[in-house]
């Protein structure tokens, strides 16, 4: 029962994929399979690129539309600690929001989600269970802002960060249960069997056996909604005033006024995709495994 | 205590988790229902609820946006979904028969999913700007008139559509590719000993076995496209007019520019009634465990 035993296990979507080296493209075939993968890989990185310089274009150089241009940080020092500008307060309280709602949802939907693995729990229970799942992820966030507004307007959490994380937590809900138990199901049940036998409670199996087993699903869930609470919008346009508003909603500031903020709002923007990129170079293929399991199996 | 954990550990692991459902999400809707027979009115700061339960009927049938808020978000859906369903299914089954660029595919995708949507509309809102965007930029280059994208009725659906389309085609594609990935190889062998040409291989073998992943993938992608809101309240807000009004940023301008709480309510079960509606009827399409 040592921790990390799956660990180095690779995930499902990275096997090498043998059976369509069956059926490589060849000749000029290869090469036009070639280019329109570079095309594609072109259009996707094309607008990042776009906005990457920009944000290094004094706003000048931006509105003549200028390609050559002596590049400067001055979009960014104006952003992060010009006096006129409440973003430094933005990007803490986005990282507050996501890092506090991230561990609540981990902590209730691990939990939850071994629970409706490994006991048995009557079938309305269950299917009652994740069938709402389904349901409220589907459901836009939008129809709930205006309950939650009144509920938070008289509970005092409107314009409090505590009632933001609240919300991103039960956004977040489904997607982490889901992972979760995809993750539990791997974990052979002799396993858990075992440590019952050896006299563990129901509690310490978990803690000491699965648990540590079910490290890569933590990792997986956590980066993901931490990215998702991080990118949340609609909610926090609704229920945050000037001092609780987090970073996408600084950013739309900077697009909706009468002139529009070009090189400040790139700044911005370009900020506000630091913590995907970082978490993708560390962890893409926890990331990709989530994104796509429950998907393919 | 420890005992007492572990005796009950099967009935408060559930718990947290249905307080949240419960008190988050079943009670917000049961206000909802509340909601959408009265009249809310803020004095002081505190809510004054009236009853009245015809008036937000009457609103629903006089708005005149709602109207074409559905029109433009059933052309949104179809057009947007169909497309990225198409060029998702395309760039899978070719980065599959390609001996290298998986990595790199699979890492350049999984960026428009990741970043916030308010950047990508950042991006775009540059991108078409009509006197400096890069789009105008080549016109005028070429000897072309300049287009307003975002500002001209005919234009600015298609260009929304078009963003929609950029940010989540490497979604359709990174399901799909794991799902043909996920193929066994004695089915292709087995096919190829059999005597079938790639073509027939991919269209009669491959694509037949991806259809829960398909399903998956279309189904999500339509509620998802159904819920669109951050990137088009970035780039047009809903208009010019109500060229680019989509049911979503409808329903917040009913609830949060014109304050209308009780008509919002109304609105929303309208909306969450649709949603349950569509899946009740795609379920089957679903494959057995689907999202679980």
């Amino acid at each position: 029962m040592g921790p990390g035993v799956c660990r180095d296990d690779k995930p499902v979507g990275h096997r090498v994929s043998a059976e369509l080296n069956a059926m490589p493209l060849a000749g000029r075939d290869r090469a036009i399979g070639y280019a329109l993968l570079a095309l594609a890989v072109l259009c996707v990185v094309g607008p990042f690129a776009w906005i990457l310089m920009s944000s290094f274009k004094h706003q000048i150089a931006i509105l003549t539309g200028a390609w050559s241009f002596t590049p400067t940080l001055s979009n960014y020092t104006e952003v992060l600690f010009g006096r006129r500008s409440d973003f430094a307060g933005n990007v803490a309280n986005s990282a507050i929001v996501a890092a506090s709602s991230t561990v609540l949802v981990l902590v209730i939907g691990t939990l939850a989600a071994y629970s409706l693995y490994r006991f048995k729990w009557a079938r309305w229970v269950t299917a009652g269970f994740l069938g709402w799942t389904l349901v409220f992820h589907m459901i836009p966030a939008l129809t709930l802002v205006g309950p939650w507004y009144l509920a938070f307007r008289e509970l005092g959490w409107y314009d409090t960060l505590a009632g933001l994380v609240l919300t991103h937590v039960t956004l977040n809900l489904p997607m982490t249960v889901w992972l979760m138990m995809a993750f539990f199901r791997e974990i052979p049940p002799e396993i858990d069997e075992a440590a019952i036998v050896d006299g563990c409670g129901p509690l310490e199996a978990f803690w000491y056996v699965a648990l540590p087993l079910a490290v890569p699903g933590l990792i997986a869930a956590g980066v993901l909604a931490f990215i998702f609470s991080w990118n949340e919008f609609a909610i926090a346009l609704n229920l945050t005033a000037r001092d609780t508003a987090t970073v996408p909603v600084a950013i739309a500031r900077f697009a909706q006024q009468y002139e529009v903020q070009h090189s400040q709002m790139a700044a911005a923007a370009v900020i506000s995709t630091i913590p995907a990129v970082l978490l993708m170079a560390l962890g893409q293929r926890y990331i990709v495994r989530g994104l796509t399991l429950g998907s393919v199996k | 205590m420890r005992d007492t954990l572990n005796r009950t550990f099967k009935h408060w692991s559930l718990l947290p988790a249905v307080l949240v459902f419960l008190l988050l999400t079943i009670y917000p809707i049961a206000n909802l229902v509340r909601m959408s027979v009265s009249t809310i009115e803020f004095s002081g700061g505190v809510a004054r609820w009236s009853f009245t339960p015809l008036s937000n009927l009457q609103l629903l049938i006089g708005d005149t946006v709602l109207g074409a808020a559905a029109v433009n978000t059933t052309v949104f859906v179809t057009v947007a979904v169909t497309a990225e369903m198409a060029l998702g299914l395309g760039l899978a089954l070719l980065v599959a028969r390609l001996a290298r660029g998986k990595g790199l595919a699979r890492t350049v995708m999984v960026l428009p999913i990741l970043v916030p949507a308010v950047a990508i509309g950042s991006m775009w809102k540059l991108i078409y700007n009509y006197d400096f965007g890069v789009f105008n930029q080549a016109l005028t280059a070429i000897g072309m008139m300049p287009v307003n994208w975002l500002g001209s009725t005919k234009v600015a659906l298609i260009a929304v559509i078009i963003v929609d389309i950029w940010h989540w085609v490497p979604f359709v594609f990174l399901i799909l590719f794991a799902a043909v990935e996920g193929v066994s190889p004695d089915v292709i062998e087995a096919a190829r000993i059999d005597g079938a040409t790639n073509r027939q291989i991919t269209w009669r073998i491959i694509v037949p076995l991806l259809k829960p992943a398909l399903a998956v993938a279309l189904i999500f992608r339509s509620i998802l496209a159904f819920k669109t809101f951050d990137e088009v309240f970035l780039l047009t807000s809903g208009g010019p007019g109500t060229a680019t009004e989509l049911v979503s940023l409808h329903l917040y301008k009913v609830f949060f520019e014109q304050n209308q709480l009780g008509y919002g309510a109304l609105l929303s079960l309208a909306i969450i009634a649709a949603v349950i509606a569509f899946l009740l009827v795609s379920r089957k399409a679903l494959p057995q465990r689907g999202m679980a």
